[in-house]
Formats: structure tokens, sequence, C-alpha cells
């Protein structure tokens, strides 16, 4: 299962990361995850949502550039070596991680990461031949 | 379309001779009447006598925007000022204003240049012309009116700014002729899509635009966003206003309305005149004006002249489009640039909108290029790597054009200032003390 995750550019100047996280606000959107990647010049804000599509018309009408992408939700053991052995699975198969974070909820004692590798496809198919528990949207939502 | 077909279409010869009957006259009136022409023509040893063919213009000297300065407010004036019915003055982006002051039949002269402008830009009497050029000081919104009511045309006086009304009367009006400045069309286009509106509902068919630099990029994607054939007029307060020069259909340069300006083009370090074809600096003579009549203009701006005929019938001298100016000519770490260079290889970057903004610095005594461009979804992605990837290809793009090394940055949609007037491209901020 993919789940959509929407980026969105920021410039490094103040009170960018603000506004954007405002506008969502101001129309009732729930974050349900988020990482920031930043570079000296410029930050990309990555965010679970469950209403990508209402969250995109809204950041696109307050002229911010964003993306939606597909990224993998996987449940993750919450107990040392959990995620050792979730990136264990993608290295075996050669499997290049792009980027990774994590959930703040639970869905039961296993934590939940977003991952996002070089090949969103391969990545899915190998995490569920390992019997990964791959979340769907639905769920990453309710949580 | 030629609206006067006898001036436009003459022979060389007659027109030589045309232009030396009328530069004689100009220079002895410019003697007689302006202490300034008197005491310059003196200095250099010669008479309006010694003008005795288009060649012998070389002997006289030049003026300069700082002359015209110098002459601030009324100077240049060649006839009593109850005579003058209207002033005009540059922006003064570079200074103080110079003033621009037209007799009767100067602005007679005007509107017919301006009328033949627009005629060549498929204008007619039966078309709407709406005019977003700055009415005012400002020579860019009254020489569109004069030329327009020429013409016989309806003018729309919207002026500019307050975009959302000129949306409206865009749609509402059927207007079929825009007047304004390049990057105020390019603004207008995006506009136009961000509130949905289909292009072919509008009934533009052609647009005249100038009053800053642009380029072929720039004329491409005007054409597309607002759906219309984008020429290029070209003209200078010190000279009339628009209407010097225009382009036509063929889009193969400007036409000089020769009759009126005499054109040279000159090595602006040696001064010396430069041959058909060879790039340097304009240099404007009025041959007509009346109220202040400008001798060896020294225009700043970069062109070549061509004088083979041109398949739409007019025998006019054209210039090429306008590259660059002697002043906003940026020397980066002694290699020579204009804005205009880096806006053509931005252009040429699918998804990249043409707003972008030059910073020079000198941080350790070394010129160091920074070039704004504002991010848009196609040059996007939610890894670092790529967008680093999209700023790098851009950089090499800037690179190959200039042949320098440039830092890319890329801002927020929207963050570069848009100009109504003139974009503000360059900003300098090395300290030349």
């Amino acid at each position: 299962m993919k789940l959509k995750q929407i980026s969105i550019f920021l410039e490094n100047k103040k009170g960018r990361l603000k506004k954007a996280i405002h506008v969502l606000s101001q129309s009732k959107i729930n974050i349900r995850a988020l990482s920031i990647a930043d570079t000296s010049e410029f930050g990309i804000l990555r965010l679970i949502v469950p209403e990508v599509e209402k969250a995109r018309a809204i950041l696109e009408k307050n002229q911010f550039v964003v993306k939606v992408n597909d990224v993998i939700a996987v449940e993750v053991p919450d107990k040392p070596g959990g995620l050792d052995s979730i990136l264990d699975i993608l290295h075996q198969a050669d499997i290049n991680v792009e980027y990774i974070y994590a959930f703040v909820e639970k869905k039961t004692d296993n934590a939940i990461v977003v991952i996002r590798t070089e090949n969103i496809e391969e990545g899915l198919k190998t995490l569920k031949k390992a019997n990964a528990n791959v979340l769907s949207s639905e769920e990453v939502y309710n949580l | 379309m030629i609206w006067n077909k006898e001036a436009e279409c003459m022979s060389r010869e007659d027109k030589e001779s045309l232009q030396l009957e009328r530069l004689k006259e100009i220079v002895s009136t410019a003697y007689k009447k302006v202490p300034y022409y008197q005491e310059r023509f003196k200095k250099a040893g010669i008479r309006p006598e010694d003008i005795q063919s288009l060649g012998d213009l070389e002997k006289l000297p030049f003026t300069t925007k700082t002359d015209l300065r110098d002459a601030y407010p009324f100077g240049m004036f060649a006839v009593p000022e109850e005579d003058i019915l209207e002033v005009h003055t540059s922006s003064g982006t570079t200074g103080k204003p110079t003033v621009s002051g037209y007799t009767k039949k100067d602005l007679e002269i005007w509107g017919e240049v301006m009328a033949r402008a627009l005629n060549m830009a498929l204008a007619e009497k039966s078309d709407r012309i709406q005019n977003c050029y700055g009415y005012g000081l400002f020579t860019g919104g009254l020489g569109v009116h004069y030329g327009s009511q020429q013409l016989g045309a309806t003018v729309i006086p919207i002026s500019a700014g307050n975009t959302q009304r000129q949306v409206e009367i865009l749609q509402d009006f059927k207007t079929s002729v825009i007047t304004c400045t390049p990057s105020y069309a390019l603004y207008l286009g995006e506009v136009l899509e961000k509130q949905g509106v289909d292009i072919k509902d509008l009934n533009l068919k052609s647009g005249v635009f100038g009053a800053e630099m642009w380029t072929e990029e720039m004329r491409d994607e005007i054409e597309k966003r607002l759906g219309l054939l984008a020429l290029n007029i070209y003209g200078l307060t010190e000279i009339i206003g628009p209407g010097v020069a225009q382009e036509c259909p063929e889009k193969n340069g400007l036409h000089i309305f020769e009759d009126h300006f005499y054109p040279e083009i000159i090595n602006p370090k040696t001064r010396e005149i430069l041959g058909e074809g060879e790039k340097g600096e304009l240099v404007l003579t009025t041959l007509t004006r009346e109220g202040m009549p400008i001798i060896r203009f020294r225009t700043k701006d970069i062109t070549a002249l061509r004088y083979d005929k041109c398949s739409c019938g007019r025998t006019l001298v054209r210039m090429d489009r306008i590259t660059g100016r002697t002043d906003d000519m940026l020397k980066i770490r002694g290699v020579i640039v204009f804005p205009s260079q880096i806006e053509r290889a931005l252009l040429k970057i699918e998804g990249l909108d043409p707003h972008y903004q030059i910073i020079v610095t000198r941080p350790h005594h070394l010129d160091e290029l920074e070039v704004q461009v504002e991010a848009s979804p196609i040059l996007f992605s939610d890894e670092v790597k790529h967008v680093e990837e999209v700023k790098k290809m851009i950089e090499k793009r800037i690179n190959s054009e200039i042949g320098l090394r440039v830092n890319v940055t890329l801002v927020e949609p929207e963050s570069l200032p848009r100009s109504e007037g003139k974009a503000v491209r360059v900003i300098d901020k090395r300290n030349f003390d």
C-alpha cells in the first residue's frame, strides 16, 4: 500500500515554516507525520495528512510550491533492533532508502515509520514479501 | 499595412536627400536657438554651414544624458516657452530626470510616427487599443494615445496598474491590441491563467511591447500566454518617446522612422562610427523636432543597423532588438554580462517562470553572481538531491550562456518583485570605492 505524501518548498527565510503550517491549520488539516529536510538555502517540508488534495489546493492558493508523491508507511516493532530489522529487509534486496521519518502516534505497540525508497514499487514489494506490516492510507489516517 | 507609404517606402536616394535637407536645417536651428549647441559647436570649431553631407554629421559633438541633465529643466528648448504645449520627463531611474518639450508640430509628428508604429503592429481604425502604458510624465501612455488617435482607432486609456480592472476590460471590451511593457504582459498572462481565463475567449491579435529590454524567448512566452502577435517598439523620452522604431510582423528588427530620427552606431569606447551590422551604441539625431532638437544623442542602447530590404515592403533601416545597455552592462570578474543573456538561458528551461533577479556582490574582493529564480512545481521534488540537481542544471545553463560560474538560489513563487513599469533585474551590491 502506497501512501500519499505532500512536500512543500520552503525558502530559507524567517516565518516560512510557520506560514505553511498556519495555512494548513486554518483549513483544519491535521498533520499525522512530518519531517523537514534542510539545506543551507532551502528546506523541504514533508507531511502526511489525511486530505492530501485539499492540502495541496490550499497551499498552492497561498503561493507554495508543492509536490505529492508516494511513500511507504510500515510498522516497526517498538524495541531495540526494530527499525534495523526493517532496514535489513531493504538492505538485503539492495534497495536504496532516500529518507525515513517516524510517526508520533502508534496503532498498536508498534511504531510507524515513513520510508521513501528510490524505487517505491520495489520497496513495497520487498517489504511485503518479507511480511513487514505495510499500512494502508486508511489505517494511517485513522490513527 | 503601411500607414505612410511615401515615408516608409521611400528609395534610399530620396530619403538621404530628405535627411540631408532636414539635418542642415536642424543643425542650424540648434546652433541659433540653443546656447548649449552654439557653445559646443564653437568649441569643436564647427559652423552649421560645414554640414554638407550626411557624413559631415560625424564632425558634430555628441549629446549625452548628462548634458541634458545639466540643462534641467528647460535649457535645451529651441522655441519660446509659450510655444511648448507639453512636457514629459524620463523616469529618472538613473538620476535627475531629463525634460522633453513638445511644440504643436512635435506632437503631430509624435502622433504620426506612433500611428505608423501601431499600424505596423496590425492596429487599424476598427481596433480597440488597450493602452496599459502609464499616462503622465512618462511618454509611454500619451505616445500610444496620440498615435492611436491619428490612426482613428479606439483607445482605451486605462494606464498602468490595477490588473484586475485590466483583465475585466480585456474581456468586456474585447480589446484587440494591447500596449504595455513586456514584463507586464507576462504578468497579465499569469493572472489570466490563474483566474482560469481562456485566451480563446479574448479578442487580442497583437501587442506593442517596449520601454524595457526583452528577448525572443520572452516573446514566445508572451505570445503563448496572451495568444497574440508580440511586437517590439523602441523609443526614448529624450528623442520623442515611443515611436522612434517599430518591429513589423516579419520580426526581423525594428524599422527606424529615419525621416524623423537619424541613426548612427558607434563604438562606445572609441566613439568611432561602425558599419552596417556591427554591434555598438545607438546614436540618434532628431531631424524634425522643433521644441527640442537633439543632435547625436548617445542612447547607451546596444544594437546594430541593417539596411537590406525587409519583405514587409518598407525601406526603413532596421535596428536589432536591443541586447543591452552600455550602463547596465555588468562586468563580473572582468567578463561583460548583460541581464538579457541570463534571461535567455532561463527561458530555455521548460517550466521555469521568467521572473528572476540578479544580485552581484563582492564578498572577498571577488565578484559573486547570484541569480534568484522562482521555484515551480516542475522543478520541485520531495528529495533534496533532486532539487539540488535542478539548481545545478540552471547554473550550468547560465554558465554556458555567459561563461561565468553563478550561484542559483531558488526562491518561493511570487516572491520576486513584479513591476508594472520597468522591471528591476539587477541589484549590484558591490562597493566600488
